[in-house]
């Protein structure tokens, strides 16, 4: 087997740089047949499955546990954890796969679907027998043409061979592994609106509490959902032990994660990095992954976590990717998306590109959301257009507020001398798709208020009692 | 006119076998029917309702909330360009603007010969290769202008048509479950006992 040297990137899988550092998720994308049975087969493939089904469920799940296999889907909640909050003795019980990445910024699932789906299926494999879970659903974005198909080959492939269906590897767990496919709703990943598609329905998030479809979820069964990358640590995991892969990262954020860095730097890419100890500093700046901002130019802000979190700028930097110190800085770690804005960089017009998409990708289930979303591209529009007046400021904030009572969460800065306000945000919506098209505004007028005050004119109010007077 | 084929009402039936609820298989019918016709048509979403034992308005409700089903005809090709943030910190606004102008037609509009419709679209999942397309959901990374101008050369001339299928068409790998191998989808009703590896013993 050939070992990557440190910056490797592969023509059949652009936008991954592969790396001199240990990799879980994505050791077989340097080979461009690594979607085969044939490919996944020589390099140790269904070896964790195997070790899986030669001890009792209860002992594989315990294993997943004790590894604190972190959710990569963006809460960061642990996979062994959630498949515990099943209600005993409730059957049947299904595991349904979020394959439905849209968070901007954001895409490792669709590399990983693409690039290894027997990784992705011999996950599902697992997380059913630990857990107990009779059938498993696929859900794969609709927009993702190349995934479903690698998917749908890679299963058809395993179903010949007796890794899925009826007693697999000649053992008494049984399991099929249906391939669905979503058509365009953000929202749908959200888990309860991902249930509510699956069910054939429209894709708007259900009404909490329960707050964990492991309670009922798909027709009203105990339902896990977990995201691809989460699932594809699964079979490694299951190879080597809990030991060995909380030995990679920190205690609190083990084994890696896949992230995506892009916007205004050198060397924009998917890098599988080490969890916890990686910061947004190496991340950026260093050689080995994306090298520094593009053209020499300074960095004015990034996004750490995906399009929802709010902006850190270069105070920040020293955040490692570990949950609770970026959450503490005033973020969140996310979907692992961070985008890079350097110097030249318009803040109130990025800050519009992501409402715009909240705004669109509303489901109309809440109010504030459905209102207030629309609002504020309405108003940021207008402001980027330089037909904003300061009131329309106020208006921003005192809608944002609305969907978000209190202070919103947002980073400390040097510059202005902010304290930070931790995350997360209080919310009077169902589901994040409200709060996120308010968290891009919120950073940009907290983090640079001189661009919005020197985009917008004063308004000249006019008493009323003067127009009364005049008419 | 436009209800299913015979050929597709077996793929249908064979897609709402794996379900142990059929209304699961209105969205992969919905994506059937579209691959049919190139849209979805009435006809097809009553004919679709039939099959998970829906009304065709509770089809249509379905339908209606996703982005890629087209309820009157697109071009053969459908264009989304990326528009979200990190397609836009790379120049996604001046391709659209580009596009438009090549294409002759504002975003949303269809090219008279029926060949192009262009979109906005929101985050495609290819970040770092900004600004990126879809062409029918097939990718083009780092697009500059005269790359658009290509693709779009290629496509009226058919060089792609071994890559990039008329607009309707997703995947073109379907699942199948042989029969021998399947499990086979149960109501939940019908299940009340633990799976039998669930027995406390290792199942190899």
């Amino acid at each position: 087997m050939n070992t990557p040297d440190s910056t490797n990137t592969y023509p059949h899988a652009p936008g991954f740089v592969a790396g001199d550092r240990p990799r879980i998720v994505t050791s077989r994308f340097e080979y461009s047949d690594s979607y085969t049975l044939q490919r996944y087969l020589a390099t140790d493939g269904y070896a964790g499955l195997r070790a899986a089904l030669g001890r009792p469920a209860n002992e594989v799940h315990d294993e997943v546990k004790s590894a604190t296999v972190l959710g990569r889907g963006g809460a960061g909640f642990p996979a062994g954890t959630k498949w515990g909050l099943t209600p005993q003795g409730v059957f049947p019980r299904y595991l349904v796969v979020n394959g439905d990445e849209s968070e901007p910024g954001t895409y490792k699932d669709r590399l990983l679907m693409e690039r290894d789906p027997h990784q992705l299926i011999e996950g599902c494999l697992i997380a059913c027998y630990a857990a107990g879970l009779s059938q498993c659903f696929l859900y794969i974005r609709g927009e993702m043409a190349l995934a479903q198909e690698r998917v749908a080959a890679a299963l058809n492939e395993a179903y010949a061979a007796g890794y899925v269906g009826k007693n697999i590897l000649g053992s008494k767990f049984s399991l099929d592994i249906v391939l669905h496919w979503g058509a365009g709703a953000y929202v749908v990943g959200e888990e309860t609106a991902l249930i509510e598609s699956l069910e054939g329905n429209r894709g708007m998030p259900r009404l909490k509490p329960p707050y964990f479809p492991a309670a009922i979820g798909l027709y009203g069964q105990p339902t896990i959902v977990n995201n691809v990358e989460t699932l594809a640590n699964l079979p490694w995991l299951m190879r080597n032990g809990a030991e060995a892969y909380t030995a990679i990262g920190t205690k609190t954020s083990p084994g890696t994660r896949m992230v995506a860095v892009s916007g205004h730097v050198k060397r924009p890419g998917v890098y599988e990095i080490i969890n916890g100890v990686t910061t947004f500093r190496d991340l950026i700046f260093n050689e080995e992954y994306c090298g520094g901002i593009r053209n020499g130019n300074k960095l004015k802000a990034f996004v750490p976590g995906g399009g929802s979190a709010p902006w850190f700028t270069e105070d920040q930097l020293d955040v490692a990717f570990e949950g609770p110190q970026a959450g503490a800085a005033g973020s969140m770690l996310g979907s692992g998306a961070v985008m890079v804005m350097d110097e030249t960089t318009d803040i109130p017009a990025a800050a519009l590109t992501l409402t715009r998409f909240y705004a669109h990708e509303s489901c109309g289930k809440c109010t504030p959301c459905r209102e207030g979303g629309t609002w504020l591209e309405r108003i940021l529009s207008r402001i980027v257009d330089g037909k904003g007046t300061d009131a329309d400021l106020a208006q921003l904030v005192e809608v944002g507020t609305s969907i978000c009572p209190g202070d919103f969460p947002h980073a400390s800065s040097k510059r202005l001398g902010l304290d930070a306000v931790p995350f997360p945000y209080k919310m009077n919506t169902i589901c994040f798709v409200g709060p996120s098209a308010y968290a891009p505004i919120n950073s940009a007028l907290v983090l640079f208020p001189e661009e919005f005050a020197a985009r917008v004119t004063k308004r000249n109010m006019i008493p009323v009692t003067a127009v009364g007077a005049a008419s | 006119m436009a209800r299913l084929s015979e050929e597709n009402v077996r793929l249908a039936k064979e897609i709402v076998g794996r379900y142990p609820r059929a209304r699961s298989a209105t969205i992969p019918l919905l994506h059937l029917a579209q691959q049919q016709d190139g849209h979805v048509t009435n006809e097809a979403m009553a004919h679709i309702g039939e099959l998970v034992g829906a009304t065709s308005a509770e089809v249509y409700g379905t339908a209606s909330f996703y982005e890629m089903f087209k309820f009157e005809p697109v071009g053969k090709y459908l264009i989304n360009i990326c528009g979200t943030m990190s397609c836009a910190l790379m120049g996604a606004e001046d391709l659209m603007h580009h596009a438009e102008h090549r294409l002759g037609v504002k975003l949303g509009g269809t090219t008279d010969d029926g060949m192009f419709t262009l979109e906005r679209a929101e985050c495609q999942a290819a970040c770092t290769e900004a600004p990126c397309l879809q062409v029918n959901y097939r990718y083009r990374f780092r697009v500059t202008d005269a790359d658009f101008d290509s693709l779009v050369d290629d496509l009226k001339a058919g060089r792609l048509n071994d890559e990039i299928p008329a607009h309707g068409t997703v995947a073109r790998v379907r699942q199948h479950i042989p029969l021998d191998r399947g499990v086979g989808a149960v109501p939940p009703e019908d299940v009340t006992e633990a799976p039998a590896w669930m027995d406390g013993k290792a199942a190899l």
